[in-house]
């Protein structure tokens, strides 16, 4: 395209801008004179701004289709030639740990919770990468087996006087009751129409709960669910915000741990497989129904498990915590972060959860920006930010 | 010695359209089969009902268990499609269908599946068996691509793959099941003389080798002739002819079907 050519698309979208924000930039009524301001020097802002956005815009759109042409192999980021560097996995993996370590004595207890809140999104974003990054089963209504783990804990502990330990694992199962529930009428949906009708389902979890006052207190929710305890010693505050961080990192580890080995076996395989091609998987030898509840079970247990700590954490949870915007936050962590890519995950969820919580100042603003960097990412990155790498296997004769 | 497959007046209708009409076919151990018609007359709907992608409206197709010229006789109609393969029939598709997100080895790997058991806790805590199933199979895959020759590919995203490679990834994934008959369903389409005769080596080397009976569509009239011993014709659903290479080359039916269409070659 001649320059001539790129001027004037620019000029044309610039025009475009000014005319559509015209009414909220430039037009202000003065309430008290009952007059109009005309702020026309806004406009000329936006038309600037406009013309400029749009040159970069598609500057880096022709960078973006140049670099697509590119070998495959040379095409992988700087980020995952480092994951697979086998040199600094153990210098890796020791700067990581000790950060994590010294994380709750270094920053203030605000910090930590921030830092524990994100923690918990991580192991809700791999629970659901299983689901959706490896299955392919774009399952939207997560938060509800949140709420499931999150319940089993506040209603167990209130009625039965459950601890946190045992809790936990039972969280984990009657998540992965419901995962398999819901997971066995829609084992014949797909896409958009599975979205829906696990939407639907997510819904009407949060009803239940914020309806059936006998059973789940309502919109008032559960108040003073316990701390996790440690061998019946007291804890100050302070020790026991620690204490949760150091218990979501363990259950990150081990979400990490349990996902890296599902990824690379035959059930995680047959997974990949199921995304790709039903048909074929099928054809292959894999059990639809029984490869498909797993993902649902697999996923569902992980963010049982998330719901536990989470109540635990929190010491009150009520229907609020477990709307569609968390269910789509926790998406988000993974179509952002990468499908099916572990490091990817973490990565997403983190920047998700902490960019808006030190972006507090900014307003309305942050809700503006979180939307523009999912878009942009869908355009430039539709991997994701670090994409998945499939494992590849050695054999010697 | 009785068939490994016996299809006996199989018919399939989708709505009003009757797309086999009672249709008869039965393959012998160790035989190369090709089923031939032209476009539309049903051959991939006949594949998808033997293979259980569709179940069909009337009539049996009977297996002989572990494809054992002297085995049980097994009814496979409206079994699921996986578990048809896990009793030893294994295809390919016409319209290539590889896991595309993963390497070719994956690729085969997951042909093993069906031969295979680890479960989630297997795969967690990879004990002694689930290690030692996982090295197997990616021996076997390794094996099975060198055989097909494909071993410069191992690692390679299969969508990255050439399109004749691609073909033979799809052979390969399906040999990985261990079947006893081979669905082949146009296996040369797309490919160029040079592809095509090596393909010939192929599917004789699979027969010879291994025992493995081959029932082919093809509408590489060459191959089919090389290749098969029997072939069936079909024609809007209907068979219309059975015979030798020889015999279908010279029967006038066969000849007016393909109006147009060469087959004495
Ligand atoms: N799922 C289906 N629903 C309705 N009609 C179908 C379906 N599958 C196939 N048909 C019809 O059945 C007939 C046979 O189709 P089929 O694909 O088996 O032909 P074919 O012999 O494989 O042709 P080709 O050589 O072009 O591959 C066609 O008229 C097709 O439109
Ligand atoms: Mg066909």
């Amino acid at each position: 395209m001649t320059a001539k050519q790129e001027l004037k698309k620019s000029i044309i979208a610039s025009v475009w801008f000014m005319f559509l924000t015209f009414p909220i930039m430039v037009i202000k009524v003065n309430t008290v004179t009952h007059t109009i301001d005309w702020r026309w020097h806004n406009m000329a802002l936006v038309g600037i701004g406009s013309f400029f956005l749009s040159m970069l815009w598609r500057y880096l759109l022709k960078k973006k289709e140049e670099g697509g042409k590119k070998d495959k192999k040379a095409g992988l980021s700087f980020i995952q030639r480092l994951l697979q560097e086998k040199q600094f996995a153990l210098p890796g993996i020791l700067i990581i740990t000790l950060i994590t370590i010294l994380f709750p004595h270094i920053f203030s207890m605000y910090q930590t919770n921030i830092m524990t809140s994100a923690l918990i999104f991580v192991v809700l974003g791999l629970g659901l990468n299983i689901v959706i990054g490896l299955a392919g089963l774009l399952v939207l209504g997560y938060a509800a087996f949140f709420a499931v783990g999150a319940y089993s804990y506040a209603l167990l502990n209130l009625h039965y006087g459950v601890g946190f330990w045992i809790a936990l694992p039972i969280g984990g199962i009657l998540a992965a009751l419901f995962g398999i529930l819901l997971g066995y009428p829609v084992l014949r949906l797909r896409g958009d129409y599975l979205a829906i009708v696990t939407l639907g389902f997510g819904e009407i979890i949060r009803l239940v709960l914020e309806n059936w006052n006998e059973f789940s207190f309502g919109p008032s929710g559960i108040k003073n669910i316990p701390k996790p305890g440690f061998f019946g010693i007291e804890m100050s505050m302070q020790t026991t915000t620690i204490y949760v961080f150091y218990i979501v990192v363990l259950l990150v580890v081990f979400t990490i741990f349990v996902i890296n080995r599902l990824k690379n076996s035959r059930i995680g395989r047959a997974w990949v497989a199921l995304k790709d091609d039903e048909i074929a998987s099928q054809a292959m030898g894999i059990d639809k129904a029984k490869t498909k509840l797993r993902a649902f079970a697999l996923g569902a247990t992980w963010a049982g498990m998330a719901g536990v700590v989470f109540a635990a954490k929190t010491t009150f949870i009520n229907p609020a915590s477990f709307t569609l915007w968390e269910s789509v936050i926790i998406l988000c962590t993974v179509v952002l972060g990468g499908m099916g890519s572990i490091a990817g995950v973490i990565a997403g969820a983190l920047l998700l959860i902490l960019l808006p919580e030190y972006m507090r100042d900014f307003g309305e603003f942050r809700m503006i920006t979180f939307g523009a960097v999912l878009i942009l990412m869908m355009i430039f990155r539709p991997g994701g930010m670090i994409e998945d790498v499939r494992k590849t296997y050695k054999f010697e004769k | 010695m009785k068939p490994i497959l016996e299809v006996k007046s199989m018919t399939m209708d989708f709505g009003g359209l009757r797309a086999i009409d009672s249709v008869d076919l039965s393959i012998d151990k160790g035989q190369i089969v090709a089923l031939i018609g032209p476009n539309g007359a049903g051959k991939t709907t006949f594949f998808n009902c033997i293979t259980g992608i569709y179940t069909p409206t009337a009539g049996d197709i009977y297996i002989s268990s572990n494809g054992a010229a002297d085995g049980k006789n097994e009814r496979i109609n409206g079994l699921k499609p996986n578990v048809v393969t896990r009793k030893g029939l294994a295809r390919t598709f016409q319209n290539i269908r590889l896991f595309t997100s993963m390497t070719v080895l994956e690729n085969v790997m997951i042909g093993c599946h069906a031969i295979t058991k680890a479960g989630i806790m297997g795969a967690i805590f990879r004990g002694a068996s689930t290690k030692s199933e996982e090295k197997l199979i990616v021996e076997k895959s390794y094996l099975i691509l060198e055989k097909i020759g494909l071993s410069k590919y191992v690692d390679e995203l299969a969508v990255n793959l050439p399109y004749g490679a691609q073909r033979r990834l799809e052979i390969a994934r399906a040999l990985a099941t261990d079947p006893f008959l081979l669905l082949l369903d146009e296996p040369a389409a797309g490919m160029n003389p040079q592809e095509t005769m090596e393909l010939d080596e192929l599917i004789l080397k699979i027969r010879n080798s291994e025992g493995i009976s081959i029932l082919l569509i093809e509408h590489d009239m060459k191959l089919v002739m090389s290749l098969s011993e029997k072939i069936y014709v079909v024609d809007y659903g209907k068979k219309i002819a059975e015979g030798t290479p020889e015999e279908i080359r010279h029967n006038p039916v066969v000849i007016k079907a393909y109006l147009g269409e060469e087959v004495a070659s």
